[in-house]
């Protein structure tokens, strides 16, 4: 297995995540879709380290995975206090900036 | 320093503040007391000063009090001080002076008006505006003092305001004024931007000593700043072309006629020529057309006058015309002259306009003349002041006008030619004859009045009779300080303002008569251009002739045919409106009473004002201004326009924010793709 398989795959998953974001009206859904891609990027930095055989792509990735629990923790925190005020988690109807 | 100057100045003031403020705290005598107080303080230390002056050697009479730096930028430096010499001096105790009796009249004549203590907080300003106008060090105080009073004559003939026409009248009188200050201004511009160059930092640029020590270098434009400063003159002292509004200025209270319209604010541009003299001397142009222009409305004035039928009219026109007898004698370079005829006219104007004012008092507040009539028996102090304003204003012999108008006519006919001379000669007999008609129709005959007014004929009160008296003294020894020489007098006033007026000859006294004109032509060939020599000319003329040989026959001569002259008018005057009114009925229609209608409507002139700038000036602020530049241009294209295109603008934009989550990202992530695919193929 080449470097190119690992770019290959991870270009998948960010698309699929992309797609998620784009398509999926559920938040949580579209939140989950962001972790995809992120996963993507960390798939991405782990192949590089691996085949320049230097470790600061895995700190990259460690920072990324804190950013993403934290990002979850306070998004899914968010999006709970949502629920509770509007019964809904469906972006298309949570437009109160516009309105 | 003399700081007595700035509380000359400042006292009324704080009466003015003390007035305005506690409009509605303090009781009517608190506040006329205050007023006449302030006006009072003024006045002592006027006189204070005048007698420190009186001690000092001619030369050096000029005392000044600095108060702090305006203004300092560059070249440019302006003080606030205030100077005094024998020319400020004069102004000064006149104004206060005759402030001061006209205060007191006030406290009479404005005794039961609602704004009683508005009217004392006006006239206290206006006293501060226009003594700060005589005593200022420079010519922007002049010009603070000229707006200052400038602003109390509009509050105080639109006193009344509730009655339309007065607003009008206010309205007319400042707008009238503001297009000479205009004059004024630019003029100021071009002497500050001739002299700026050659300050040096600290030096008051428009501080009369600077601007007279550096008057040679005014000379190349002297003819432009006598012209555009005489144009305000003409606003602001009602000359052809701009005199329209004094006459309409009657609306306002009688002793503001009096004091304002009368006796001071309107001489502040004779005031101002002379006190600029050394410029006015340098462009014999510029002070032919003060001449040309005084000599007219002399006589344009007097004119007019002979037909108004309203009391305070006729002695509007008539100071009309006799401030174009001191801007006549300006224009000669007779400045002495000019002042010294602004000061006993100051008294018996003043004195006639409040005699009209009791008489208007009187009769309830009647003003039209064919309405009066015999009240004589009924005012006993009233009827023998006016008399005497009457006579005094006519130039009879002894009386105060006889000898300042002589003087005037004769400086005319010795510096000014023959022409000048008779316009202000016809003018004077017209002055006589249309007193005295004034007179016969308020003072002879029989009341004309209806029953109601009749009744109520008294003699006012004393607050009003004692100025009235005091005022009839000084018109009729007013004139005696300046008794010419040939009638064997010594001429204290001229030798009082000769300081002022012709330095050269005080100094050339004073190195033991030297021959006073060749000194002077000396020092000027030795100095500077032809310029000052043109200045040493006029001084030369003004003073000078006055020992011609032979000049003493003419002007005994001149003296007698005026004074003639003079009691001819008076005598017809009586004649035709006080015995044979037959005469007046036949002189109105005489060639189909045309010249009379033409003489009642004021030679038309306000209808072609009317005409020729008030209609085309309506018409361009409705159509262009108005309908086209403001409604089209800056409602439509720059206020409206912007807010549209803003709208069309944000309307798209608004698109874009539609709060919808999965649109921002698709949005996003195809601008991303964009990009990438972009950066791919170029590479």
């Amino acid at each position: 297995m080449g470097l190119t398989h690992y770019l290959v795959l991870a270009a998948a998953m960010f698309l699929v995540g992309m797609a998620g974001v784009v398509i999926r009206r559920n938040s949580l859904i579209m939140l989950m879709s962001i972790e995809i891609m992120l996963c993507a990027v960390n798939v991405v930095f782990a192949a590089y380290s691996r085949m320049h055989g230097d470790l600061s792509g895995h700190v990259f990735v460690l920072m990324n995975f804190a950013v993403a629990a934290a990002e979850a923790a306070i998004g899914l925190a968010i999006l709970v206090e949502i629920y509770r005020l509007r019964r809904t988690v469906n972006v298309d109807e949570l437009k109160t900036l516009m309105e | 320093m003399e700081t007595a100057l700035r509380w000359i100045v400042l006292v009324p003031l704080c009466g003015a503040a003390a007035n305005g403020l506690l409009v509605r705290h303090l009781p009517r005598r608190a506040a006329g007391l205050l007023a006449c107080g302030t006006v009072a303080v003024s006045f002592a230390l006027s006189v204070r000063v005048f007698m420190r002056l009186l001690a000092l050697e001619p030369a050096e009479r000029l005392l000044t009090d600095t108060l702090a730096t305006w203004l300092a930028m560059g070249k440019l430096s302006i003080d606030i001080g205030f100077t005094i010499d024998p020319l400020g001096a004069v102004m000064a105790l006149v104004v206060s002076g005759v402030g001061l009796l006209i205060h007191i009249y006030s406290l009479g004549y404005m005794a039961r008006d609602e704004g009683f203590t508005r009217f004392f907080a006006y006239l206290n300003l206006f006293i501060f505006a226009m003594l700060m106008l005589v005593l200022g060090e420079n010519l922007v105080m002049l010009f603070v003092g000229w707006e200052g009073v400038g602003l109390c004559s509009y509050l105080l003939i639109s006193f009344w305001f509730n009655d339309e026409a007065n607003a009008a009248a206010g309205k007319k009188a400042f707008i009238v004024n503001r297009i000479g200050d205009f004059g004024f201004l630019l003029g100021m511009l071009v002497i500050g931007t001739t002299l700026l160059p050659h300050m040096s930092p600290g030096e008051g640029v428009f501080s009369f000593g600077t601007m007279a020590a550096h008057a040679p270098l005014l000379a190349p434009a002297a003819t432009l700043i006598g012209l555009l400063l005489f144009f305000g003159a003409t606003g602001k002292s009602a000359q052809i072309p701009l005199y329209i509004w004094l006459p309409d200025a009657m609306a306002g209270p009688t002793p503001v006629s009096a004091l304002i319209h009368a006796a001071t604010m309107v001489t502040a541009g004779v005031y101002m020529i002379a006190r600029l003299h050394f410029i006015y001397v340098l462009t014999p142009t510029a002070l032919l057309v003060v001449a040309i222009v005084g000599a007219v409305t002399a006589l344009y004035a007097a004119t007019i006058a002979l037909t108004q039928n309203d009391i305070k009219k006729v002695l509007a026109y008539s100071t009309v015309s006799q401030l174009g007898y001191m801007m006549l004698a300006c224009g000669v370079g007779a400045f002495t002259a000019g002042i010294f005829h602004l000061m006993t006219h100051a008294f018996f104007k003043a004195l006639l306009f409040l005699g009209s004012g009791s008489v208007i008092h009187a009769m309830s507040n009647e003003q039209d003349m064919r309405l009066m009539g015999g009240l004589r028996r009924r005012m006993p102090l009233t009827w023998p002041t006016f008399m005497v304003g009457t006579v005094a204003l006519a130039g009879i012999f002894p009386f105060a006008g006889f000898f300042s108008k002589d003087e005037i006519l004769w400086r005319a006919f010795d510096g000014g030619g023959i022409w000048l001379w008779l316009l202000g000669f016809l003018g004077a007999g017209l002055t006589a004859f249309y007193m005295m008609r004034l007179v016969s129709l308020t003072f002879f005959g029989t009341n004309r009045a209806s029953e109601a007014v009749k009744h109520h004929i008294h003699e006012s009160p004393a607050t009003m009779t004692v100025p009235l008296v005091i005022l009839a003294v000084l018109s009729l020894t007013g004139g005696w300080i300046g008794i010419p020489h040939f009638m064997g007098g010594a001429n204290h006033f001229e030798r009082w303002l000769e300081p002022v007026f012709h330095p050269e000859v005080v100094v050339a006294d004073a190195q033991g008569g030297l021959g006073t004109v060749q000194a002077i032509e000396q020092g000027a060939l030795g100095e500077t251009a032809a310029a000052v020599a043109i200045g040493a000319h006029v001084v030369r003329d003004a003073t000078g002739s006055a020992h011609h040989v032979g000049a003493e026959v003419m002007e005994w001569t001149l003296a007698s045919a005026s004074l003639a002259w003079a009691l001819l008018g008076l005598c017809l005057g009586w004649w035709v409106y006080g015995k044979r009114q037959a005469i007046a009925a036949r002189l109105q229609s005489l060639a189909g009473g045309l010249p009379y209608r033409v003489l009642l409507n004021k030679y038309y002139v306000d209808e072609a004002y009317e005409a020729t700038l008030v209609k085309p000036g309506y018409a361009l602020s409705e159509k262009v201004l108005w309908k086209s530049v403001d409604v089209g241009l800056i409602d439509g294209l720059l206020v409206n326009g912007s807010a549209i295109a803003v709208a069309v603008v944000s309307s798209i934009l608004r698109l874009f924010q539609n709060g919808m989550l999965r649109f921002y990202v698709y949005v996003f992530s195809t601008g991303v793709l964009a990009f990438i695919l972009y950066f791919t193929l170029s590479a």
